[in-house]
């Protein structure tokens, strides 16, 4: 895990308590057995996976959330109207927060055309923009471009909302990444660069990639707003803290950086080796202390909001469901070879609009 | 019917777009204030002020990036390249974001981006700033790729990739910048994936796109007064969407080919051309296709070494001797 200092912000101050926010404070119960219920249903249906996986009913590479459900969980469920979210591949956890259905993803995985991108996409570039989601991007930081775009064109039209732009701890030293932050900073963008700092790129630890302090604070070269997220297996924290750098976005149209320390169980992708660059034990200490589910369930136990009942009844809703997923992706069939050419060019799928002439395609 | 520039050309079509379509913007490096290294967007800032002509500061993967995820959310930004090479810095925002979006959200997600620049030689600005890409954007499904030759085709092609729903690659060229040609002032469109026989022949068929075409005529002229042979020209104007139709129509007339363009030989288009005249018209051809281009190296920047490395007039005559012996 991280090993490098990181200085003090203000933020950080003692006594701070995530669940006495006041975005928190206000929450009822429903909202709140709502947000613990989002990540079962992340992590059942990343488990259901990787059954899948194992029985090589998905090819490709797949990239499970395990340990980081409370990010993506947090921060959809403070997102507004005309708020947008943009991620890496990792981005189940995303997909399901926003909304999108199980049955859809694991069809994707399968590559059915049930599947949310119709089996052309994988379990890596899953998209939804009648939910907000621009994707599901598989080049480590190339989506961040595309996230300030996002932002520009909010913007643009006049609208309270703002781009929230997930990266993982590698794609910080990504050239894209940095003219990112130069675009939102110098044009005031709406837009939220998320860092999901869960230790590793691949295998390689944060001191083995990453120069300085923090990767957060590189945002001060650039006059930005940073923060960092202690806690980030706490879903309340994340919430307080990206709802406080929404309303920057929102009303002062001011870009940030927050970086979300948090941690993945799996490896890199689930066909990775996860033995050479870290400790089984430090995946267990992490599971013990920290992890999302097992942090909101007992102080949602504590507050008697939770109770055993209603904690077994959403874990079997939430494997049902996977399960459910996983016979529907099944069940359904395959693309066809006629539909390869199809989705490459708006003018082919929609030949009475057609303006061009001549061939689009060449076999 | 007036008689403009190539480069007043590209302005009006932008122009009548951006007064259009209020989802049109222009952005690019010196645009605006500096009226655009080129002077294509001369006086569009103040005509248009600074939400829609848009200075980006040198930084082509992050606005071109920043396009791409506009465009997915209904913009129409119109980005220009100072120079089309560098692209190469973008590269995987052009070909992995724009070009691919489309398809791996399964048809959700439209991209109406045009990246547009110079993409020539001849200008002695060595290697690195004389690219012309046509065929490597072009090999990427997803992408359309545009190479006006004059000033006409240059407005109509612009105005018909600005409204188009795809991602438009359009290749311009700093040397006819400065061309003219009548021009309408009432509106029209030029679409893409339409060739244009630029001169009627019989003897051979001289196809080619870009500023080749304007020496292909000449070299026509020369065939015609030294040889009396009857060339024909024909402009591409578009690569993908190709016009095969025309291409095959004037091969069959003709019988024999020649393809002229400032790319390097190897996957050109005219190699990918002389490979459909093969497939679908070899029993109409009477000599092998032939193919002219750029001297196989990058560019050289000494400048009469450049003028030869570079098809010309000279070279396309000798070319198409050679496909008529």
């Amino acid at each position: 895990m991280t090993k490098k200092p990181t200085p003090a912000k203000k933020s950080e101050v003692a006594g701070y308590n995530a669940r006495q926010a006041p975005i928190n404070a206000k929450l009822g119960h429903d909202e709140l057995i709502a947000l613990y219920r989002d990540m079962v249903r992340i992590r059942r249906f990343e488990e259901r996976c990787l059954r899948s996986y194992q029985q090589g009913k998905i090819g490709g590479f797949l990239h499970l959330y395990i340990g980081q459900e409370s990010i993506a969980v947090g921060c959809a469920s403070v997102m507004g109207k005309h708020d947008h979210i943009i991620t890496a591949y990792r981005d189940h956890g995303h997909a399901l927060a926003v909304g999108m259905g199980m049955n859809e993803m694991m069809a994707e995985n399968y590559g059915k055309i049930t599947g949310c991108s119709k089996g052309k996409g994988g379990s890596m570039h899953y998209f939804d923009p009648s939910r907000n989601f621009w994707g599901g991007h598989g080049i480590v930081g190339g989506q961040i471009p595309l996230g300030v775009g996002l932002a520009y064109a909010v913007k643009y039209k006049g609208l309270k909302g703002a781009a929230m732009a997930f990266m993982g701890d590698g794609a910080v030293n990504q050239g894209a990444v940095h003219e990112s932050y130069n675009l939102a900073a110098l044009w005031s963008l709406p837009v939220l660069f998320i860092i999901e700092n869960n230790g590793y790129s691949m295998g390689t630890s944060q001191e083995r990639s990453s120069a300085g302090p923090s990767l957060a604070q590189r945002a001060e070269g650039y006059g930005m707003n940073w923060d960092i997220v202690e806690n980030g297996h706490d879903v309340l924290e994340v919430r307080d803290k990206v709802a406080a750098a929404l309303k920057l976005a929102h009303e002062k149209s001011l870009p940030s950086v927050l970086e979300i320390r948090t941690y993945r169980y799996r490896g890199h992708s689930v066909a990775d080796p996860d033995t050479t660059y870290r400790d089984k034990k430090e995946i267990e200490a992490y599971k013990i202390t920290k992890d999302p589910l097992m942090v909101c369930q007992n102080s949602l136990l504590a507050e008697q909001v939770l109770t055993e009942e209603i904690i077994a009844k959403i874990d079997e809703a939430a494997r049902a469901e996977a399960e459910t997923s996983a016979q529907f992706a099944e069940a359904s069939p395959y693309p066809t070879v006629e539909d390869i050419k199809k989705d490459v060019y708006w003018e082919i799928d929609n030949p009475a609009d057609r303006k061009s002439q001549g061939a689009l395609f060449f076999d | 019917m007036p008689v403009i520039t190539y480069r007043e050309a590209l302005r009006a079509a932008m122009s009548e777009e951006i007064e259009r379509d209020p989802n049109v913007v222009l952005m690019g490096e010196e645009v605006a204030q500096f009226n655009g290294a080129y002077k294509i967007s001369e006086g569009m800032l103040a005509k248009y002020g600074p939400t829609r002509i848009v200075d980006t500061p040198i930084s082509e993967a992050g606005f071109i990036g920043m396009g791409v995820g506009a465009a997915m959310l209904g913009l129409r930004p119109v980005m220009e390249l100072m120079f089309f090479s560098f692209y190469t810095v973008a590269f995987d925002q052009i070909f992995n974001n724009a070009a691919n979006i489309r398809y791996m959200s399964g048809g959700l997600i439209n991209c109406p981006i045009v990246l547009r620049g110079p993409a020539n030689g001849g200008t002695n600005v060595g290697a690195t700033h004389s690219h012309t890409p046509e065929s490597i954007a072009a090999y990427h499904p997803g992408i359309k790729v545009v190479v006006p030759s004059n000033a006409y085709d240059a407005k109509g092609l612009m105005k018909s990739a600005i409204r188009d729903n795809d991602p438009v690659m359009f290749m311009e060229n700093t040397i006819l910048y400065g061309e003219s040609c009548e021009v309408p002032e009432e509106e029209y469109l030029v679409p893409l994936g339409s060739a244009k026989v630029m001169r009627e022949g019989t003897d051979l068929s001289i196809i080619g796109h870009g500023r080749a075409i304007q020496l292909a005529l000449k070299a026509a002229d020369r065939l015609k007064e030294l040889h009396n042979i009857n060339a024909e020209v024909v402009d591409l104007r578009s690569i993908r969407p190709l016009d095969e139709e025309t291409i095959l129509n004037s091969v069959k007339k003709t019988s024999r080919a020649l393809y002229v363009e400032e790319s390097k030989p190897f996957c050109s288009v005219g190699a990918m051309v002389a490979c459909i005249i093969s497939d679908k018209a070899f029993d109409y051809l009477d000599a092998p296709v032939k193919r002219l281009t750029s001297i196989d190296s990058p560019a050289i920047y000494s400048p009469p070494m450049e003028k030869l490395q570079l098809p010309t007039v000279d070279r396309i005559y000798e070319a198409a001797l050679a496909v008529l012996k």
